[in-house]
């Protein structure tokens, strides 16, 4: 428990690292057990003939995903992308190259599939798949965090994302699953969310979190669910109910609603919005936490879908929704068009809760005292699934824009980290693509270094004190990795948290909240 | 598998079945990380017990703090406070303690 590592420095200026070969060698994370695997349909350990499955599996995903196959095909190794990566950059470790990593399932891929490979493997670097392969590829895709910085640099725009993708979805297939992620999983698709909240405990979180906001703001704002006919189905991660500073997100989101005077929901059915099926690459659990969602979606009769504050999940529904479940368009069974004809076609759908907010603010809908945020100093983190794979306010680069401004909106001081490290370029977290687990902690601190890099310059340069993101795992991440930076864990908020805090309420008629107050003091 | 006083824990020390906990264990798994159980441990993991009894999931960090709060005095209720008593995270290592199961997601 009591593990320590070495913390990288934080240079003035990154630079490229001299390799140390081997030093991220290791067994990789904790492996799934029959457990956690069968519920998702994947053998319980390694099987027998996995060499043949792997294989298999391999052929399977060329002949699904032509892009998968572009991208092994097509590499130059030019190097464009070798660093480019956080954890090669943190580590030092030279198969932590995005060029390297990738080799490691391309040179299988060549072995297999290509004539060159099966004549002449060794003039092609095509290598054969023995145990000491798959273990790499165990150990190393689990240093990805599929951020897919490297592919914005490469010029043939390979997605290494793609590549550790398919490399978990056979090694699931053989039965080398990751616990993290297949443990999540199993609950996501049985209880309904990640944390394996039930509904008695997340309608009594909620409850709880009304008083409190009551209390606080002598406004009845109200956190419903299951409220059949409701305009809005909020699906938001399931550590909004559960973690901090999660929660202050989530307290934003309802004061938002309420001030716009729409009614909405959460539902106990689908209580997530992240996805890992993602993560491990497969697309049929991927397909069926997303159906969760729409099941509810129908059952509660709403109009409009929106999404909380995470990242892949923004991912999930903006790229993959429309076909995976009909939300948008693309999906052509009955319940998909059953949900297309319900839901209301003059919004975006899905939308997320910037946008929501955005558009509010531009309405001139929601008034703020930006005071209230004057003690801070603000930046924010780009997550790399929505920097990366999303848009938002369907103007060009808006998945920048919008988020920035919401900040602008309620905050005086806000300033940028270094160009570099933002927007498309922008650094991951560290915890990104299921590698958010203990187990992981060493890769995590060490890929967090070039992101808190960046972080120490504007701290020196402008006195920044407060980051803000709109990603759960981000979130989670700081928290863990700000205080071996040596600065405050507390520093990490939600973008909502910034919203939460400066929105003006209006109170209900005949209320004085400053009398109310003053009494609950003297009562004390 | 390794065991604490007997009963089977897990490759991150959390009981395999959690019906085999008895205070003895938690005394000892604190004793692992250098954590001498006080009052005030006892009075977290007590609640974490008596809360997964009812809803068998480990309480949110908020309805946590607030307990607390109510319980030990105001100044106590938040997160710096529980983190001081259990350095590695009151869901985590408070849990373990307790004989709850990881709390495991986006956090």
């Amino acid at each position: 428990m009591a593990d320590e590592y070495e913390v990288p420095e934080l240079p003035t200026y990154i630079e490229i690292p001299d390799i140390n070969e081997g030093i991220m060698d290791g067994e990789g994370p904790f492996k799934s057990s029959e457990e956690f695997q069968a519920p998702l349909g994947f053998p319980g350990e390694k099987v027998e003939n996995w060499k043949e499955k792997a294989i298999d599996k391999m052929a399977d995903l060329k002949s699904k995903y032509r892009s998968v196959q572009v991208f092994l095909d097509m590499c130059v190794k030019c190097g464009a992308c070798t660093d480019k990566c956080h954890y090669f950059l943190g580590t030092s470790d030279p198969k932590n190259m995005p060029v390297a990593r990738q080799d490691l399932f391309r040179s299988v891929y060549r072995r297999y599939f290509t004539f060159s490979g099966k004549y002449f493997p060794k003039l092609v670097g095509a290598k054969e798949l023995d145990d000491e392969m798959l273990d790499d590829w165990y150990n190393y895709y689990h240093q990805c965090s599929q951020c897919r910085r490297c592919s914005v640099f490469c010029p043939y725009g390979i997605d290494t994302a793609e590549i550790s993708m398919a490399a978990r979805e056979v090694l699931d297939v053989v039965g080398v699953g990751q616990k993290y992620c297949n443990q999540i999983l199993g609950k996501a698709v049985t209880v309904g969310n990640n944390l394996g909240l039930p509904e008695p405990a997340l309608r009594d979180t909620l409850v709880d979190l009304e008083e409190e906001v009551e209390e606080d703001t002598g406004v009845p704002i109200k956190y419903p669910l299951d409220q059949k006919g409701s305009e809005i189905l909020l699906v938001t991660p399931s550590a909004d109910f559960f973690a901090e500073p999660h929660i202050d997100g989530l307290i934003g989101y309802g004061k938002v609603f309420h001030q716009d005077g729409v009614t909405w929901t959460l539902s106990s059915y689908a209580s997530e919005a992240a996805n890992f099926g993602m993560f491990i690459g497969s697309y049929d659990v991927m397909r069926k936490a997303a159906l969760r969602i729409r099941k509810a979606a129908l059952d509660l009769e709403v109009s409009r879908i929106i999404v909380g504050e995470c990242g892949h999940a923004w991912r999930v529904a903006y790229s993959f929704w429309n076909t995976l479940s009909g939300v948008g368009s693309g999906a052509s069974d009955e319940f998909a068009l059953k949900l297309q004809n319900q839901l209301d076609s003059r919004y975006p759908q899905p939308q997320h809760i910037i946008e929501y907010t955005y558009n509010l603010i531009q309405e001139g809908k929601i008034e703020f005292d930006k005071s209230e945020n004057d003690h801070r100093t603000v930046t924010f983190h780009d997550s790399c699934n929505v920097a990366r794979a999303t848009n938002m306010g369907g103007i060009p680069n808006g998945q920048f824009i919008l988020p920035r401004e919401v900040i602008k909106s309620v905050c005086n001081n806000y300033v940028d980290m270094e160009r570099g490290t933002i927007m498309e370029s922008t650094f991951c977290c560290g915890g990104g693509g299921g590698l958010l687990t203990d187990d992981l902690m060493e890769i995590r601190i060490k890929g967090a270094m070039p992101r808190m890099q960046a972080l120490k310059e504007v701290e020196k340069s402008d006195g920044v004190d407060t980051l803000a993101a709109i990603c759960a795992i981000c979130k989670s991440q700081f928290t863990k990795v700000l205080p071996k930076f040596d600065f405050d864990p507390y520093m990490i908020v939600s973008v909502h948290q910034l919203v939460s805090d400066a929105i003006v309420l209006e109170k209900p008629e005949g209320s004085d909240s400053e009398v109310e107050e003053s009494t609950e003091v003297t009562e004390e | 598998m390794a065991d604490i006083l007997g009963a089977p824990v897990d490759e991150e020390g959390f009981l395999v079945n959690l019906t085999d906990w008895t205070k003895d264990i938690a005394v000892e798994m604190a004793k692992g990380d250098d954590i001498d159980l006080s009052d005030e441990h006892w009075e977290v993991i007590d609640f974490l017990r008596e809360y997964y009894e009812e809803y068998q999931i480990a309480p949110a960090v908020r309805v946590l703090t607030k307990a607390i709060g109510k319980k030990m005095g105001k100044d106590k209720g938040n997160s710096k406070y529980l983190y001081s008593l259990f350095p590695y995270g009151p869901g985590k290592q408070g849990c373990r303690f307790a004989g709850l199961p990881k709390p495991t997601g986006c956090i």
